[in-house]
């Protein structure tokens, strides 16, 4: 049977990607950031995931303004890296786990998740830097990826009770797949940010921790936060934080906190990254 | 368990967020073709073509005149009021090849080095930020 191992909640944004490519992830600007993830990188390593289920939001890339989905699973058989804007990112075509994610969005229909169906997309620096953070630049990444988009961009976006209920219902699906895999969810987004208006640059060092602490055993609390405050206190960003949550409902009743980071600035942005396992 | 149950109630709490517009369907519906002509731009051919002649390509879209003057400007705050979209305006300041950070900081009363000392020393507060009616 396919099981649900571990969960990491992790920032995913762009300028990483361009500190990876151009070969400034150790200067003095991107080192503490990354020096964060240099403990998952060796427990990646070790663990061999077969497969990540990436929760992850498009950022005006695969989606336009036309279609909005609120939770979309990609179905396909591997997906290129998108071109944003100055070309595509050097980074391999990220692989696919078709049947896996075809028997998890087909669950999480019959289970009342009315899941849209992805079959081919390019994937942005929403879903690529995440895997640069923990895999570096392998020729080739060394899982295969379900992509899960989740619209955290235009309101109503989903609340934080339902992604959690989703991370749940994920679970489940994953719980009745007859292959013997290694799974792991990932939430990624976030932590504080605004990238908008006269408010732009809100940093909120505080709440953002109290955030992680939240999904550190067995509290409910974090599905309750309402919209109105991740907007008030995180910034018009940080509502992306929302993602974790699918990641933390996908763990089950407790989690064990294995690893975290957190770092202040990285561009406009709040960096937080959690590892965590579930505890049976 | 979200807590909100009616739409007006969820909506109208968004207008007491100070210096920020969220991006309500009222502002997708407003901005739909402002933010489809800035996703235009991913495409290399079109970058071309609008930076030949920015008026003309804009002529193409079903732009208000009041879109297009702010686009012209390189006004954000105008174009986040007219339904704009930070991330699909985003490839409009990339094809200028300025970074998110300086064009974030274009949105406020900050210079952009000023706002990078600001990100440098964490960020602005939320302190003050979080409610205009509460002014906490
Ligand atoms: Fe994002």
């Amino acid at each position: 049977m396919a099981r649900i191992t571990a969960g990491v909640g992790s920032s995913h944004v762009p300028l990483l990607g361009v500190a990876v490519d151009q070969g400034k992830s150790g200067d003095a600007y991107f080192g503490p950031i990354f020096a964060g993830y240099e403990w998952t990188r060796a427990w990646e390593a070790e663990q061999k995931p077969d497969v990540v289920v990436l929760v992850y939001n498009d950022h005006a890339s695969a989606f336009d303004a036309n279609i909005i989905p609120t939770f979309a699973i990609g179905c396909g058989e591997r997906y290129k890296p998108a071109d944003e804007g100055w070309g595509p990112r050097p980074v391999p075509d990220v692989e696919g786990h078709a049947d896996l994610a075809w028997h998890i969005a087909q669950s999480l229909i019959l289970d009342d998740f009315d899941m849209t169906i992805i079959n081919e997309m390019d994937v942005d620096h929403g879903l690529t830097v995440p895997l640069s953070m923990m895999f570096g630049q392998p020729d080739k990444w060394p899982v295969k990826v379900i992509p899960l988009a989740v619209n955290v961009v235009t309101y109503p976006v989903p609340s934080g009770n339902r992604c959690w209920a989703l991370g749940e219902a994920i679970r489940r699906a994953v719980a009745s797949f007859p292959d013997d895999l290694n799974v792991q969810v990932w939430g990624t987004g976030g932590m504080s940010h605004q990238l908008q208006g006269p408010r732009a640059g809100l940093l909120n060092r505080e709440w953002d921790n109290r955030f992680m602490d939240l999904l550190v055993g067995d509290s409910q609390e974090a599905r309750a936060i309402p919209h109105i405050e991740y907007l008030r206190e995180t910034g018009s960003e940080g509502i992306e934080m929302v993602m974790w949550l699918i990641m933390r409902g996908a763990l089950g009743r407790e989690t064990r906190c294995l690893h975290r980071h957190y770092h202040i600035p990285c561009s406009n942005t709040a960096i937080g990254h959690l590892v965590l396992e579930p505890v049976e | 368990m979200s807590g909100h149950r009616d739409i007006h109630e969820y909506l109208a709490e968004f207008d007491d967020i100070p210096g920020t517009r969220v991006y309500t369907a009222a502002r997708a519906r407003k901005g739909y073709h402002l933010n489809q002509f800035a996703m235009s731009l991913m495409k290399a051919e079109n970058r071309e073509r609008w930076k030949a002649d920015e008026r003309a390509y804009l002529d193409q879209w079903p732009l208000t005149e009041e879109q297009k003057q702010a686009v012209l400007a390189r006004d954000y705050n105008r174009m986040l009021d007219l339904g704009g979209n930070i991330y699909f305006l985003s490839k409009i300041f990339s094809t200028d090849g300025i970074p998110f950070a300086e064009a974030c900081s274009t949105m406020t009363d900050m210079t952009f080095p000023e706002y990078r000392e600001m990100m440098m020393n964490g960020g602005r507060s939320p302190e003050g930020n979080r409610s205009i009616k509460g002014g906490y």
